[in-house]
């Protein structure tokens, strides 16, 4: 039997959403928060991330490659699929939707926020506090950060509800009910952490 | 004393398999209790449209009458349901009625499901018993296993749960989910779990398992109530081990 790799590379995007994106949303949303304790606290913890060792292999391999992959191949899995939201607007239907949905709007954010703030740097800018509350200072870039935000933290605990049953853990309906109720905690903490960030730039 | 009330009925028809689709309307007299199938009897015994026009009578498929050969699958009010059990009393006039749209239509309502019969030949779904003498009776199944494999085996390939998913369509050659269903009720059955492995292998392709999107449509179009969720998630489990398996020995 020909054997192609839909499975393997099907997976490797699945994981990748955990491993190694979802930990650094993470560790990127536990930074973002320490400005709500001042501009010095947030100044601080930026630094040090810049201070990592071999930063640009750990943001290639761990940042731009992984994201890149999972934002280009999860595309062409939205393409797949063709809603009928009217006929069949049921609960978990509306998940699959806004997951394809929030997908594409969070890559469209990202390369915009990559753009506005890592790449600047190349331009001589200074990624800290006062760089992200210039850019805020326009409502408009507010809400997309706000919109940005949402569709990230909504896409990560969806993901996380969907991976648990990809990889098999949660086959029964009871477990896949316990998962979705802590995805719902999940997204709620996490925007919730991402408001109050974003909001300590305002 | 008669009832005087009529049923609406907006129909979507095809003359042959290439031909235009186009619309007509029919008033049925009601009867209580009436089904799709009555109502569309109803037609047959009286082909006038709604404007006194004498047409051709819808052409339609059904065999048992009482959900269980899968052949009367059609669009009612937009819904993939099964006609015969489908209720006149409970539906909103007017009554739409058109083909399922996720397989070819031969004519009227009729549809060709030959891609679930397809499906199910890839993944084998088949209890392999034949040799070159009497093989003897096979192992012993447990009872608990055999009651929720009762239900995975109620499947009678009527396409709604093809109809409802959204990744069944022509961008992704997805073979569905009733064809995996009943891949976990074969290598569930001591007998057909001897090709558990190749019908794994089968379904880690890309037309596949991973093709799920995990929208959860199809459990609830499912007219036999199968756990079809349920069983793409075991099989998710089963993958997962076969992998890890097949690559590290």
């Amino acid at each position: 039997m020909s054997r192609d790799r839909a499975f393997f590379w099907r997976r490797v995007h699945s994981l990748s959403g955990l491993i190694p994106i979802g930990v650094f949303l993470l560790v990127h949303f536990g930074i973002n928060y320490t400005a709500f304790y001042g501009e010095e606290v947030y100044n601080q913890a930026a630094g040090l991330m810049d201070q990592l060792p071999f930063k640009y292999a750990l943001e290639l391999f761990v940042i731009f490659i992984p994201l890149l992959f999972h934002g280009i191949y999860g595309i062409f899995i939205a393409r797949e699929a063709k809603m009928k939201m009217s006929v069949y607007s049921y609960e978990k239907n509306w998940y699959f939707y806004f997951q394809r949905l929030s997908g594409i709007l969070v890559f469209i954010f990202i390369i915009w926020h990559v753009w506005t703030t890592r790449v600047q740097v190349f331009f001589g800018a200074e990624v800290n506090f006062q760089m992200v509350s210039e850019l805020v200072a326009n409502p408009f870039f507010l809400l997309f950060y706000i919109i940005g935000i949402t569709m990230a933290t909504f896409h990560f605990s969806n993901g996380l509800r969907t991976m648990l049953i990809t990889w098999g853990l949660t086959v029964s309906e009871h477990s896949q009910k316990a998962a979705k109720y802590g995805a719902i905690g999940v997204f709620v903490l996490l925007t919730g952490v991402g408001m109050v960030a974003i909001f300590a730039f305002v | 004393m008669m009832d005087e009330r009529k049923i609406h009925f907006i129909i979507s028809r095809k003359n042959g398999p290439s031909s235009e689709t186009y619309e007509e309307e029919f008033l049925i007299p009601y009867r209580p209790s009436m089904n799709i199938i009555t109502a569309l009897m109803e037609i047959r015994k009286n082909p006038y449209t709604k404007d006194g026009q004498k047409t051709n009578p819808v052409e339609w498929e059904s065999v048992c009458l009482e959900e269980v050969c899968g052949a009367c699958s059609m669009l009612v009010n937009g819904k993939p349901r099964q006609a015969c059990s489908t209720q006149v009393d409970q539906l909103e006039q007017p009554v739409r009625i058109a083909p399922l749209s996720a397989f070819p239509v031969e004519r009227d309502l009729i549809i060709n499901r030959k891609k679930m019969f397809e499906g199910l030949r890839k993944v084998k779904a088949w209890i392999e018993v034949d040799g070159t003498y009497d093989l003897g009776p096979g192992p012993r199944m447990a009872e608990k296993d055999r009651r929720w494999a009762y239900e995975l085996s109620k499947c009678m390939t009527c396409g709604l749960c093809f109809e409802a998913c959204p990744n069944v369509n022509d961008r992704s050659g997805f073979i569905g989910p009733a064809p995996l269903s009943q891949v976990r009720l074969f290598n569930n059955h001591p007998t057909g779990k001897m090709q558990a492995h190749e019908r794994l292998d089968r379904i880690m392709l890309e037309d596949g398992l991973t093709s799920c999107g995990n929208s959860g449509n199809c459990v609830r179009a499912c007219p036999k109530e199968i756990p079809l969720t349920t069983s793409i998630a075991d099989l998710n489990r089963q993958a997962t081990i076969h992998s890890f398996k097949r690559f590290f020995g």
